[in-house]
């Protein structure tokens, strides 16, 4: 086997021990600085929204099969009960978050864009719990099979929105080749917030999930990156890690540069290795974890909590009282938006979380779900420009993150070459949308992309059946 | 509040950054005005209106074009502009104003528009243009004189063995095409590209070292430093490689391909300049290496994040 390990260098050469990760803030080579419209909400504590409304729980808010459901109209449902089932090897369960009775299944609209299969709960307000909500468990009592097993109960996806379900990535062919957990804090999308709160208001609860992870994983060091906009947080996890003497985790300050949250770009800051889109992070002895789904472990596994809440961020300058709250997953997007004030101008777009990577919604009637993350409402869409003639600057290539050439890609999905593209490394792209942003003739650059790899993908698939 | 309005969607990322194709433009004129006024100033109000004329001319032949042909005008991106300005400053002082506006003409539309307007020429207009009429109107284009004086260019001194004032060629008082004199004016307008991130410092430092060793190799000079400044800055190496070289259109978008299309540039005006019979040689370089961009490209495609060389792969298990 070719031996390939430039992070080993990395680390040795700036006098650590291999999992020693250095004070210097890290990063990786291209990126952009957007204005990041952090300071509409970073200082606006976690407020809860007790929901009133129908609630909408899509069978699928995850990357994998959809759950199937296990009640039917008419059924009483409690806070924390399973209502959706998790079936085959990549599914995941979905939890009631609120008591009430089931209206209906039907095709309801997300945030995605798309209808998907949906329980329809009328909320009685009483919040019932299922028993045994709630109930407080030590961690170390466990073994690895109920420590999964407590994932998977709690219905717990990457909250970083892929939706991955979290109790397959905690169970890699190797466990013991599981080097590094990283804790994704480094929140590099403009406008949110939302993971920096929960740093500030329960760094615990972040530091004992991540402990937990790490049982999991015994020749594992742990890694909460965070980038270095947010000092504040950076150093109460210093204090919090140096007092409880927690050996086996550190902090890494990141360089602030987006997308130094994206999954690849994360891995190589904090360990110097680079993966393509063929390997998954435990290929490079990577699990990535974001901050919301690592408190979600803790709470589950300690506390018998599922995952029926999340902090979302409602923020853009077209929001009365942009803030964080902790809303019950199947609430509307509208009682989310009346909680934050309502609108003070009318927005020209609406994003189901940040401008660089979240999706245009046509209508706040669609569910929170778990991987949601912010709803941003903006008075200028800064999209609707007209595409002009590439001048070939180069600006698209400088700011790529996986290295490409987005101005060929362009040119050759424009051609209808799809060959090309793939040969360009095309299907390399993680569509974090650095190139449309950078594009002084205001192309849409990662826009094109996605279609040509989902065209390709969809491709593939075909040939493969 | 909205109630049931339908909103605006379209694909991620929803930001976009505030550069523009006509503030970059914008900037290029910016970067040429210090040559253009020293030019102006240094030769005299005729060189204002070869300027004048071969500015106005591109912009009238882009408009005329694209108004013949119904496409949509495009004036205002700048293009046009900035390729009329770099004509000018290539034009001898004293020339008659007819050349640089069939100059302009050219290049608008048979070098730019012909071939699909803005960003679809393989040739910088700019020089595709001088080099017509350079070869059109061999005399016009190689008669330069100051103050009604006629001057050999100091190229053409080095060539005849003469020792030139390195001063006088860095301050720009010296023979020449109005805008490529000063060493001086063009290093500033180059300092602002390069501090508004407009240019790379790629394929100006790599053309300019590649010339430099290639001068040294085979000028049979060896390291004498005055003949090398000399070939530095007197002609039009400063012009060209800060502002020609890097035109984006007809330069290589690959970091790498960048770095050897500097080197190409190098070799070639050493080559014209040392073997050729012009002291010249920095246009008929620039356009013979525009030709062979799309090679250049091919052959630095960068390797993608994580693949190739750079993939990461696991060490052979432990024991």
């Amino acid at each position: 086997m070719e031996i390939n390990d430039k992070s080993d260098k990395v680390l040795k050469k700036e006098g650590s021990a291999p999992g020693r990760i250095p004070m210097k803030a890290r990063t990786f080579k291209g990126g952009i600085h957007p204005y990041d419209g952090k300071e509409l909400t970073r200082d606006m504590p976690i407020r809860e929204v007790e929901p009133s409304g129908e609630m909408v729980y899509p069978l699928l808010q995850h990357i994998g099969a959809p759950a199937l459901s296990l009640v039917k109209p008419g059924d009483r449902v409690l806070v924390g009960q399973l209502i959706g089932e998790a079936v085959g090897a990549i599914s995941a369960n979905v939890i009631s978050s609120v008591s009430g009775t089931v209206l209906k299944i039907e095709p309801r609209l997300t945030a995605r864009g798309d209808e998907i299969n949906s329980i329809v709960v009328e909320n009685d307000g009483l919040f019932e719990k299922v028993s045994g909500f709630g109930e407080k468990r030590d961690y170390r009592q466990l073994g690895r099979d109920e420590i999964i097993r407590a994932v998977k109960d709690a219905g717990i996806v990457g909250m970083g929105g892929a939706g991955f379900p979290t109790h397959v990535k905690l169970s890699p062919k190797n466990p013991e080749e599981i080097e590094y957990v990283i804790v994704n804090g480094a929140e590099c999308e403009p406008y949110l917030t939302s993971d920096y709160r929960e740093m500030m208001e329960s760094p615990e609860l972040v530091l004992q999930g991540l402990s937990i992870i790490l049982t999991l994983f015994k020749n594992a060091v742990g890694v909460v990156g965070v980038e270095d906009n947010k000092p504040e947080a950076i150093s109460q996890f210093e204090r919090i890690i140096s007092q409880k003497r927690l050996e086996r985790i550190s902090v890494c300050p990141l360089k602030t540069k987006y997308p130094q949250g994206g999954e690849r770009t994360l891995i190589k800051a904090v360990t110097g290795r680079e993966i393509n889109s063929a390997l998954l992070p435990a290929d490079a002895g990577c699990i990535v974890s974001n901050i919301d789904t690592v408190i979600s472990v803790c709470r589950a596994v300690s506390l018998s909590t599922p995952l029926i809440t999340r902090v979302i961020t409602v923020t853009g300058d077209a929001v009365q009282n942009p803030g964080n709250f902790r809303v019950p997953t199947g609430t509307s997007y509208r009682e989310l938006l009346e909680a934050a004030g309502g609108f003070k101008g009318q927005p020209e777009k609406i994003i189901s979380g940040g401008p660089m990577m979240g999706n245009a919604l046509f209508s706040l009637d669609v569910p929170v779900t778990k991987n949601s993350s912010a709803l941003t409402c903006l008075l200028h869409d800064e999209a609707a420009q007209e595409e002009q003639p590439c001048i070939r600057c180069g600006r698209c290539v400088s700011v790529c993150p996986e290295n490409l050439v987005p101005q060929l890609m362009m040119k050759y999905v424009r051609q209808g070459d799809y060959e090309a593209f793939e040969k360009a490394k095309g299907m390399e792209c993680v569509e974090c949308g650095c190139c449309s942003y950078a594009c002084p003739a205001k192309r849409n650059l990662t826009q094109t992309f996605k279609q040509a790899r989902q065209q390709i993908l969809a491709q593939r698939r075909r040939e493969a059946k | 509040m909205t109630e049931n309005k339908l909103m605006q969607v379209s694909a991620s990322p929803h930001g976009r950054s505030s550069a523009s194709t006509s503030r970059i433009m914008g900037d290029v004129v910016i970067a040429l005005l210090p040559a253009a006024i020293f030019g102006v100033v240094y030769f005299g109000f005729h060189a204002f209106l070869v300027l004048l004329a071969s500015c106005v001319s591109a912009l009238l032949a882009e408009y005329a074009f694209e108004r013949g042909m119904k496409k949509k005008l495009t004036l205002s991106d700048g293009s046009a502009l900035v390729t009329g300005l770099l004509l000018g400053l290539n034009m001898p002082p004293e020339i008659p104003l007819w050349i640089p506006i069939l100059g302009s003409f050219f290049a608008i539309i048979v070098v730019k528009q012909l071939y699909g307007g803005l960003g679809q020429n393989f040739m910088n207009p700019a020089l595709a243009a001088r080099c017509f009429l350079l070869i059109s109107f061999a005399g016009q284009m190689n008669s330069f004189s100051v103050d009604g004086v006629a001057t050999a260019t100091p190229l053409a001194l080095i060539r005849e063995g003469e020792r030139v004032d390195l001063l006088k060629l860095f301050l720009g008082t010296c023979g020449g095409v109005i805008g490529e004199t000063s060493a001086l004016a063009l290093l500033l307008g180059a300092a602002y590209l390069l501090f508004r991130g407009v240019i790379s410092p790629r394929i100006p430092l790599s053309y300019i070292c590649s010339f430099l060793l290639f001068e040294m190799l085979f000028a049979g000079r060896g390291a004498d430093w005055q003949y090398l400044l000399g070939q530095l800055l007197g002609g039009g190496l400063m012009l060209g490689a800060w502002f020609m070289a890097t035109d984006y259109v007809t330069s290589p978008i690959t970091k790498n391909g960048q770095m050897l299309y500097g080197i190409l540039l190098g070799i070639l005006t050493g080559i014209f300049r040392i073997f050729g019979s012009s002291p010249e040689g920095v246009s008929y370089a620039i356009i013979i290496g525009n030709l062979l961009v799309p090679f250049i490209e091919r052959i630095t495609m960068p390797a993608a994040f994580g693949t190739g060389r750079r993939q990461y792969v696991k060490k052979a298990s432990k024991g």
